[in-house]
């Protein structure tokens, strides 16, 4: 278990939000992609609630972290969005109509360790994978997929692995090929689970400026992150889980003494007495 | 010794049967990948094995026992899935009951029609390659077609599907009706091998070729052409150790097979047991120079 100790007032502080300066907005540009709206949003997994009544709207433009505790639902809301698992009740809307109806609009990369990287595949047949649905059935891939599949993996710095076996890659190497996938889809709503798990600095710089580019480029971008370090300084918007919505809003609004301890109190408590 | 290598050919049933094996090596070697890549080997053996009902059934109402087969062998993956995502029974439980239950029922079925009919039930457990008719080995030529067809116009919707399927929903892909579609495949093939191999052995063609392409070669469909190849080569030798020996068909070809794995297995290059060390210490370095960038 690692260490959960936190002082809000580190990430409120004025010195530190200014740390990583905020995207600059352009009003102008603000129609390219509509907000998605998640009401009443409920799962179940057979018997057991997973999640309960989540109401909160995922701003274009912002980079938008989910966090809780482990089993707070983060990964079931972003796939109950996506229509990856049953919902029990509420809607998810995006320009008035269902999200999942409109999938092409979404890049979804699914948490490293529900994949097998031992499966027979290099770096550029992964990041292909990207183009598939655009291509459409009975076609190869074009030219053009080609060229926006180089340039997606040039920009996350993994050309020279181009013919690696993917089993070969260190995990951050593998979060970075599955990034250049998510950015070959050409996507307006990108949608991230647990990204940050197991990835070198090197990576993390990397993925922390194309999150931001692609916010600066009015998109969507939501992020399952777990971990409470420097890194929350990154997100603009925050929704703030434990099996129902504690929070949700700006960083400086969400990060309260009060709502972390709703969503992490006791546990907080627990495992700082068993370190 | 191309003289003994040409004389089984001047026998009608050593051609349609060496035709058969070709047919089948390639087909298995091709469709089992999918298989191995999804870790869903233990499937291939149940609805390999859960054909046998819907074969018996054919044949006393009077129909194709090979539609019967293919419809029996479909219905148990959907059983599966039934169970499956119906209760808290985990997948290779719910394998484990349905293709018991099937096969059980099927040789039944076949002990009690053998009585009175000419059907022999080892004929299809261990497969009767010597015995095929012209109009099998169009038959399989056929469905070897098809399923061949499909396999490469579909290529890129199932390679995504099979490494991410939970990524390929969320592209927008019709993941139930790929999977649907896979099954198919897979029952298909292994409708058109029972002639050669036999229900009980036809999961070493799906998986053995595959697996050994796998330790040799680093893409989708290099394993499957690589696999297509070992099981072909596999087929011709099983057929003519076979015919030179005495010995029964389709376990000389599973023998070949299995013979090239071990092979594989043993002196591949990337991830041969007498190679392995190498390739570690190699790795091993690889991750320290990551680091330091």
């Amino acid at each position: 278990m690692k260490n959960v100790s936190f002082d809000p007032k580190f990430y409120l502080s004025q010195r530190n939000i200014g740390k990583f300066p905020a995207q600059v907005i352009k009003a102008s540009d603000m129609s390219s992609t509509a907000a998605i709206n998640i009401a009443h949003l409920g799962v179940h997994y057979r018997t057991q609630e997973a999640l309960r009544d989540v109401n909160c709207i995922v701003k274009p433009g912002k980079l938008t972290g989910i966090f809780g505790p482990n089993g707070a639902g983060k990964s079931t809301l972003m796939k109950a969005m996506l229509g990856l698992v049953p919902v029990s009740s509420g809607t998810v809307l995006c320009q008035g109509k269902p999200l999942m109806q409109q999938l092409e609009k979404v890049a979804y990369v699914p948490q490293r360790s529900q994949i097998d990287w031992t499966y027979p595949a290099t770096v550029w047949d992964v990041v292909m994978m990207g183009r598939v649905k655009k291509t459409g059935w009975l076609r190869s891939f074009s030219a053009v997929s080609r060229q926006v599949a180089k340039n997606a993996i040039e920009r996350v710095g993994m050309i020279e692995y181009c013919d690696r076996p993917i089993g070969q890659l260190s995990g951050g190497q593998q979060q970075r090929v599955f990034l250049a996938r998510a950015l070959t889809q050409q996507a307006e709503i990108f949608c991230f689970d647990e990204p940050l798990v197991g990835i070198d600095q090197k990576t993390q710089s990397v993925v922390f400026e194309v999150f931001h580019e692609l916010a600066a480029d009015q998109k969507i971008v939501l992020v399952v992150n777990h971990d409470l370090g420097e890194s929350i300084a990154h997100f603009d918007d925050l929704i703030l889980l434990n099996r129902e919505l504690i929070a949700t809003g700006s960083r400086q609004q969400v990060l309260t003494e009060e709502n972390l301890n709703l969503a992490y109190g006791g546990k907080v408590m627990y495992f700082s007495d068993a370190a | 010794m191309l003289q003994a290598l040409i004389e089984p050919l001047q026998y009608g049933f050593m051609q349609r049967s060496l035709v058969i094996a070709i047919l089948v090596g390639m087909l298995c070697a091709v469709v089992g990948s999918y298989l191995m890549v999804q870790r869903l080997a233990l499937l291939g053996d149940a609805i390999s094995h859960s054909v046998l009902p819907g074969l018996a059934i054919a044949f006393m109402v009077g129909a194709n026992i090979y539609i019967g087969a293919f419809i029996a062998g479909v219905l148990s993956t959907m059983a599966i899935a039934w169970i499956r995502v119906r209760s808290p029974i985990k997948e290779d439980a719910a394998m484990g009951i349905v293709f018991s239950a099937f096969f059980a029922l099927g040789i039944t079925l076949i002990t009690v029609i053998q009585k009175d009919n000419k059907i022999d039930l080892n004929h299809f457990l261990f497969g009767n390659i010597l015995g095929v008719t012209i109009d099998e080995v169009r038959d399989t030529a056929i469905i070897a077609t098809i399923v061949l067809i499909v396999v490469v116009l579909l290529y890129k919707e199932l390679l995504f599907y099979t490494f991410d399927p939970l990524g390929a929903q969320a592209a927008g892909l019709p993941v139930n009706r790929l999977n649907f579609g896979l099954m198919v495949l897979i029952a298909l093939t292994i409708v058109a091998s029972m002639k050669a191999v036999g229900v009980i052995l036809v999961l070493s063609l799906l998986i053995t070729p595959g697996a050994t392409a796998y330790l040799l070669v680093k893409r989708l469909n290099q394993v499957m052409i690589l696999g297509a190849v070992i099981g072909v080569i596999s087929s011709i030798s099983g057929m003519y150790l076979s015919y030179f020996y005495n010995l029964p068909s389709g376990p000389a070809i599973v023998l070949v097979v299995s013979g090239f794995f071990l092979l594989a297995l043993l002196f591949s290059p990337k991830h041969g047991i007498f190679t392995y060390r190498k390739e570690q210490s190699k790795s091993a370095v690889v991750t320290i120079y990551d680091t330091e960038k």
